[in-house]
């Protein structure tokens, strides 16, 4: 694999900025109830992230290195402002759903994390790359959790109904809980229990080890 | 030391970074304000008629909106104001939530009386009136109050009996979606519509109850369904309504222009 194409698609699967680096949780649960905002999001999430990366790594020779964050930060935030202000005259009806979360995209960890990790250090046409991949790793996310919520807490796909819901007079009871946010956890750790499965390599190291019990051990010990 | 590190490097660095970054936002948001403005105008419009029954798809929503009256009405004596004007009114066009936070223009509201958390009310407020032929057909009212998460923002729609609900519909709020958000369920907003708001007695008594209201009982045209999963979202919609339906709301305005309509039919019999 080229490098590009290797930085492109690491972040998908091997290197998943949700599943592995644990970053960006917070909108993960926010905005997953239903499919469209869900990609709303996604796309603004990953469009701050490919023109971050950019902006940094355009300026990184300049950057002093003292005031570094608040250099990235203010990069983040403007592009932040940017994407709320066109949300919010191209989709009103939405922005009202996820208008929050689009300025919590400045706090989201994957953003500024990419900004220090490596746009700090790349070139700027692989820092796009980066920003790119990774934006795509955490969509990918946001859209399994977000399909499986929706599917099941509202029998809908796109607010397209899919299964006839018992208060549209038709059969299904809604899942309620796959509606509130504690739901995304679960299933976030499902999709990360498969994902660790497959790739191996991505299972940590315990960082400790649980102590025999007690007892055991004195008998053990009187034993031998 | 790095040559990046000096103190002139670094504020040159700083001031140019945000002089540049504050140059794109203020133009973006200069160029894009009039097209939030009008599609939130819009949006607030499309609810307003909504609310009333009388959206229709096929037609422009401005040009719909031309059917309805807009009026300022003083809530505390229950008449309307002439003076301010209701275009230019409260500057936000339709949020008269910022006449409540003016110390001189609302009043606070004690514990006991500030059932659906609002803190202080304001005086003036707007009301939109939809009239044909000049008799008034149905009155929509500005209503919110807390939810669950936050404040609900609403409009209230009722007949010229002014006491038949012709509709109830929420323009923001921060419910959780499919539980108190499906206060926007077409299926539950139409249980609203004929529902009655006084009692015989003239006491207000349209609650929404927990459950599925009976109906076959006699009490059936003051309840409505509760929202399945969201109990609190449903008794916030129960208090706005007798909050602003009540003494402190719009009680003494919609007695005065009861008094006026039917002034009005004797004329015309």
């Amino acid at each position: 694999m080229s490098k590009s194409s290797k930085i492109l698609l690491n972040p998908i699967f091997n290197d998943n900025p949700i599943t592995l680096q644990i970053l960006g949780i917070c909108s993960a649960l926010a905005v997953t109830s239903n499919l469209y905002p869900t990609l709303l999001m996604c796309f603004a999430l990953t469009s701050v992230l490919c023109l971050s990366n950019l902006l940094v790594s355009l300026i990184r020779n300049h950057i002093p290195t003292n005031v570094r964050m608040i250099v990235q930060i203010t990069i983040i935030a403007s592009l932040v402002v940017l994407v709320d202000e066109l949300l919010k005259a191209y989709d009103y009806e939405n922005s009202k759903t996820i208008g929050v979360f689009v300025g919590l995209i400045i706090t989201n960890c994957i953003v500024m994390g990419r900004a220090e990790a490596f746009a700090m250090q790349n070139s700027p046409w692989m820092s796009f790359l980066d920003g790119l991949g990774n934006g795509l790793g955490y969509s990918l996310i946001l859209i399994v959790v977000a399909t499986i919520r929706e599917f099941f807490g509202a029998g809908s796909l796109f607010s397209y109904e899919i299964l006839p819901l018992v208060q549209n007079g038709g059969w299904y009871v809604g899942n309620n809980f796959a509606l509130l946010s504690g739901s995304s956890f679960i299933i976030i750790g499902l999709f990360i229990w498969a994902l660790r499965s497959w790739k191996t390599d991505q299972i940590e190291d315990p960082e400790f080890k649980v102590a025999r019990n007690n007892l055991e051990t004195k008998e053990a010990g009187t034993r031998i | 030391m790095n040559k990046n590190d000096t103190l002139i490097k670094t504020l040159i660095v700083g001031i140019c970074l945000c002089l540049f970054c504050s140059i794109i936002i203020s133009t973006v948001a200069v160029e894009l304000r009039e097209k939030q403005a009008s599609l939130k105008l819009q949006d607030q419009q499309s609810k307003i008629l909504s609310s009333a029954g009388l959206l229709t798809p096929e037609k422009d929503i401005k040009e719909q909106f031309k059917s309805i009256e807009e009026r300022v009405i003083d809530i505390t004596t229950g008449e309307f104001n002439y003076s301010l004007n209701p275009n230019t009114f409260s500057g936000k066009n339709f949020e008269s939530e910022d006449y409540s936070k003016n110390l001189s223009t609302s009043i606070a509201l004690s514990s006991k009386e500030d059932i659906s958390s609002l803190k202080r009310r304001e005086n003036f407020t707007k009301v939109y009136l939809y009239k044909e032929d000049e008799t008034i057909k149905a009155i929509i009212l500005p209503i919110r109050g807390l939810g669950l998460w936050g404040t609900m923002y609403g409009y209230l729609a009722i007949e010229s009996d002014l006491n038949t609900i012709i509709g109830l519909e929420y323009y923001s709020h921060k419910e959780t979606p499919g539980l108190g958000a499906e206060v926007n369920n077409p299926r539950w907003k139409a249980l609203w519509k004929g529902k009655k708001i006084h009692s015989n007695e003239g006491n207000i008594k349209i609650t929404v109850i927990k459950g599925i209201a009976d109906r076959s009982s006699s009490e059936i045209n003051y309840q409505v369904d509760g929202l399945s999963g969201a109990t609190i979202t449903s008794k916030g919609v129960s208090k706005m309504l007798s909050f602003w339906l009540g003494d402190l709301g719009y009680k003494k305005f919609l007695s005065k222009l009861k008094e006026e309509i039917e002034e009005a039919q004797k004329k015309n019999v």
